[in-house]
C-alpha cells in the first residue's frame, strides 16, 4: 500500500486538539510565579553582584528575545538590530537628561520615536530577502552608530552620555534605588516576554512561521507577507528598544557600544547558543552568555578565543542550541511524532 | 465565470503566452496539455498573479485580475496548488490547516488571541477529511510521504474555499498507482464542491479520461480546444505531440 492509499484509507484518530486558553493561563501562571521569584530573590540572596546580573539579563534578554521572532519565527537575520537597543537606550537617556519629562513619559516617547523609526528601516528592509536583509539592517546599524559618534553635541560622541541619567521617582518609584530599579527591570522583562510569547503563540505567530517556511506559497493563501514582516520587524524593534532603556538605566548612561554592530552579534550568538526554535531559548542563551562572559573575562584576557570556541562547540557539535537540544531530547524519549 | 482575453507575456524575446483568450465555465473541468516549453505555468502564474502580464484581462465573474498581488487574487477566489507540494515544512497538517483558514478569514494578523481560533476548526477539519488527511492531523507537513504532500498543497488551495481550482500537475513525480489515486481524488473534490477546476497534466491517458475539456498550449498560443475526441482527432495537436512517441502514441 502506498502512503496516498494509506492517506486515503486513513479515519480520522481520536487525537488531542490543539487548545489555546489552557496554554494562555499556563503561560500567565508561569510568568506571575517567574516574577514572584524574581522579587523574592533579594530576600534569599542579598548579593548585589546578582542582581545586577539580573538586570543585565532583563536588559539583554528582552533583545535576544526579540530578535528571535525575527530570525526564529519569521526566517529573517537580522545583523542590524541591536540598532534598536542602541536607540532605546540614547532615546530614553537624552529625554531624561535634556527634558526631564517623567520617566514613564520618556519610557513611552522612546518606544514612539524607536516605532517611526522602525517603520521607515524596517519599510525598506523587509522587501529584501535573506543575505540582502541581513546586510541592509547592518547597513543601517552602522549608520546610527556613526551618527551616534559624530553628533558630539547631542550624543557626546565616543564618550557617550555623560552625566549620569535622571530618574526622578514616579508612583511610589525610585529607580535610583538598586532595589526598584531591579524590580522594575524584572517587570519589565517578564510582561515583555509575556507580550512575545503571546504574539508568538497567536494566528499572526503561525502567520509568521507559515512565511519563514515558504513566503511564496503564503501569498498564495492570502497573506501580506510584506506587511506581517513590517509589524514583527517594529514589534521586536520595540522589544528591543525596551532592553536598552533598562540598559540605559542600570548604567545611568549610553554609550556608541550600544548601537554597535558586536550587540547586534551578540544577539545571534545568545539565539545560538540558547536555541531558535523554542521561546525560552534565548532567554537560556542570554544568562549562558553573559556567565560565560563574566567568568571567562575572569580568568584569562583572551575571553574572545573561549567564547568562540564555546560557540562553535553549539554550531558544529551540537548544531542546535541548548534549548533545542534539550527540547529534541525530551520529545524523543517521550517518542512524539513531531519531526 | 473564468474569461481570459488576449492574454500576453514574454521574457526578453520569447512569447510564454501569446494572446491568449479562454473561457472557463462556472464549474468545469479542463485539462491544459502541450509539450514542454509550451507556457502551462506561465499561463497559471498569470492568472494567480505571480507574473504580471503585459497585457490582456483575466476577468472572473467580471473584475479584472490582471496585476493584482497573489494575495488579492486568492482573496476573489483563485486558489491554487503547485507542481512541486507547495507546503509549510515545520507546520502539522492540521497547524496548516487552521492558519490557512486564518488567513482567508483575514485574521492572520490577529494578535490578542491564541492560535487556533475556534471560528476556523469546522473548515479546516472539513478539508482534512476531503483530501483524506484528517488521521495525519498531528504529522508535520516535513514528515509526509510525497503524495500527502501534494494532497496538502491541494488541501490549502481548498480551504480557502476557492471559485476556482488551478492545479499545476497533480500527479507530478508520482508512480502508476498513486497518479490514478491523486487523479481520482481530484475528480471526486471537482464533482462534490462544484469548483471550476483547471490543470495541467502530462498523462495523456489521465487527461483524456476525466477532462471534459481539455486546452492544448503550444509555443504559448493555444493550439486547440476541445473535447478529448475532437483533441484526439486534431492534426495540429497530433503533429506538436509527434516529437513524443509516448504522447503521439496516447494521442493515437
Amino acid at each position: 500500500m502506498t502512503e496516498l492509499q494509506a492517506g486515503q484509507g486513513a479515519q480520522p484518530l481520536e487525537v488531542p486538539r490543539i487548545d489555546a486558553r489552557p496554554q494562555r493561563y499556563r503561560d500567565l501562571l508561569i510568568a506571575l510565579a517567574a516574577f514572584v521569584l524574581l522579587a523574592l530573590l533579594p530576600m534569599m540572596f542579598g548579593s548585589k553582584q546578582l542582581l545586577d546580573f539580573v538586570i543585565r539579563c532583563a536588559a539583554y534578554g528582552l533583545f535576544a528575545t526579540s530578535l528571535n521572532l525575527l530570525v526564529g519565527y519569521t526566517g529573517l537575520i537580522s545583523f542590524g538590530h541591536g540598532m534598536f537597543f542602541g536607540l532605546g537606550a540614547y532615546g530614553f537617556g537624552l529625554m531624561m537628561q535634556k527634558t526631564g519629562v517623567p520617566i514613564p513619559v520618556a519610557f513611552v516617547a522612546t518606544l514612539a520615536m524607536t516605532f517611526v523609526m522602525a517603520v521607515v528601516i524596517g519599510a525598506i528592509c523587509v522587501r529584501l530577502k535573506e543575505i540582502y536583509f541581513a546586510f541592509v539592517t547592518l547597513a543601517f546599524q552602522m549608520l546610527i552608530h556613526s551618527t551616534i559618534l559624530s553628533w558630539q553635541s547631542l550624543t557626546g560622541g565616543d564618550q557617550g552620555l555623560r552625566g549620569g541619567i535622571p530618574r526622578p521617582p514616579f508612583l511610589g518609584i525610585d529607580l535610583s534605588n538598586h532595589l526598584h530599579l531591579y524590580i522594575t527591570s524584572c517587570a519589565l522583562l517578564v510582561i515583555g516576554l509575556l507580550l512575545m510569547r503571546q504574539i508568538a503563540q497567536s494566528p499572526f505567530g503561525y502567520t509568521l512561521r507559515m512565511i519563514r517556511d515558504n513566503a511564496t506559497r503564503a501569498s498564495f493563501i492570502g497573506i501580506d507577507v510584506w506587511r506581517a514582516k513590517l509589524v514583527i520587524f517594529v514589534l521586536a524593534a520595540l522589544f528591543a528598544a525596551t532592553g536598552g532603556i533598562i540598559m540605559a538605566l542600570f548604567v545611568s548612561g549610553a554609550y556608541p557600544e550600544f548601537a554597535y554592530w558586536t550587540i547586534s552579534g551578540e544577539g545571534i550568538f545568545i539565539n545560538m547558543l540558547g536555541g531558535v526554535t523554542t521561546f525560552l531559548g534565548p532567554m537560556v542563551g542570554t544568562v549562558l552568555l553573559l556567565i560565560l562572559n563574566d567568568t571567562v573575562t575572569r580568568l584569562t584576557e583572551y575571553h574572545g578565543i573561549v567564547l568562540g570556541i564555546v560557540i562553535l562547540f553549539f554550531a558544529i557539535g551540537l548544531r542546535k542550541g541548548l534549548m533545542d537540544f534539550v527540547v529534541e531530547w525530551f520529545a524523543q524519549h517521550r517518542g512524539e511524532g513531531r519531526g | 465565470m473564468l474569461e481570459i482575453r488576449a492574454l500576453s507575456k514574454s521574457f526578453g524575446g520569447v512569447k510564454a503566452t501569446d494572446n491568449v483568450s479562454l473561457d472557463f465555465a462556472d464549474g468545469s473541468l479542463t485539462a491544459v496539455i502541450g509539450p514542454n516549453g509550451a507556457g502551462k505555468s506561465t499561463f497559471f502564474n498569470l492568472i494567480t498573479g505571480a507574473l504580471r502580464p503585459d497585457v490582456g484581462q483575466i476577468l472572473l465573474n467580471g473584475v479584472d485580475m490582471a496585476g493584482k498581488t497573489p494575495p488579492e487574487i486568492v482573496r476573489h477566489g483563485i486558489g491554487r496548488a503547485f507542481q512541486v507540494a507547495s507546503i509549510f515544512p515545520s507546520l502539522t497538517v492540521e497547524e496548516t490547516m487552521l492558519a490557512a483558514v486564518c488567513a482567508d478569514q483575514r485574521r492572520a494578523g490577529v494578535m490578542h488571541r491564541r492560535f487556533p481560533l475556534a471560528e476556523t476548526r469546522d473548515r479546516a477539519e472539513h478539508a482534512m477529511e476531503l483530501l483524506g488527511l484528517a488521521g495525519k492531523r498531528n504529522r508535520t507537513a516535513a514528515t509526509l510521504s510525497h503524495g500527502d504532500q501534494k494532497l496538502l498543497d491541494i488541501a490549502l488551495a481548498l480551504v480557502l474555499d476557492p471559485k476556482v481550482l488551478l492545479l499545476d500537475e497533480p500527479t507530478a513525480g508520482m508512480g502508476t498507482e498513486e497518479r490514478w489515486r491523486m487523479i481520482d481524488k481530484v475528480r471526486e473534490l471537482w464533482e462534490k464542491q462544484k469548483i471550476t477546476v483547471v490543470f495541467i497534466e502530462h498523462d495523456m491517458d489521465i487527461v483524456f479520461k476525466i477532462a471534459p475539456e481539455i486546452v492544448v498550449l503550444c509555443y504559448g498560443r493555444i493550439l486547440a480546444t476541445g473535447t478529448p475526441d475532437a483533441i484526439r482527432r486534431n492534426e495540429a495537436v497530433i503533429e506538436a505531440y509527434l516529437g513524443s512517441d509516448d504522447h503521439a502514441g496516447a494521442l493515437a
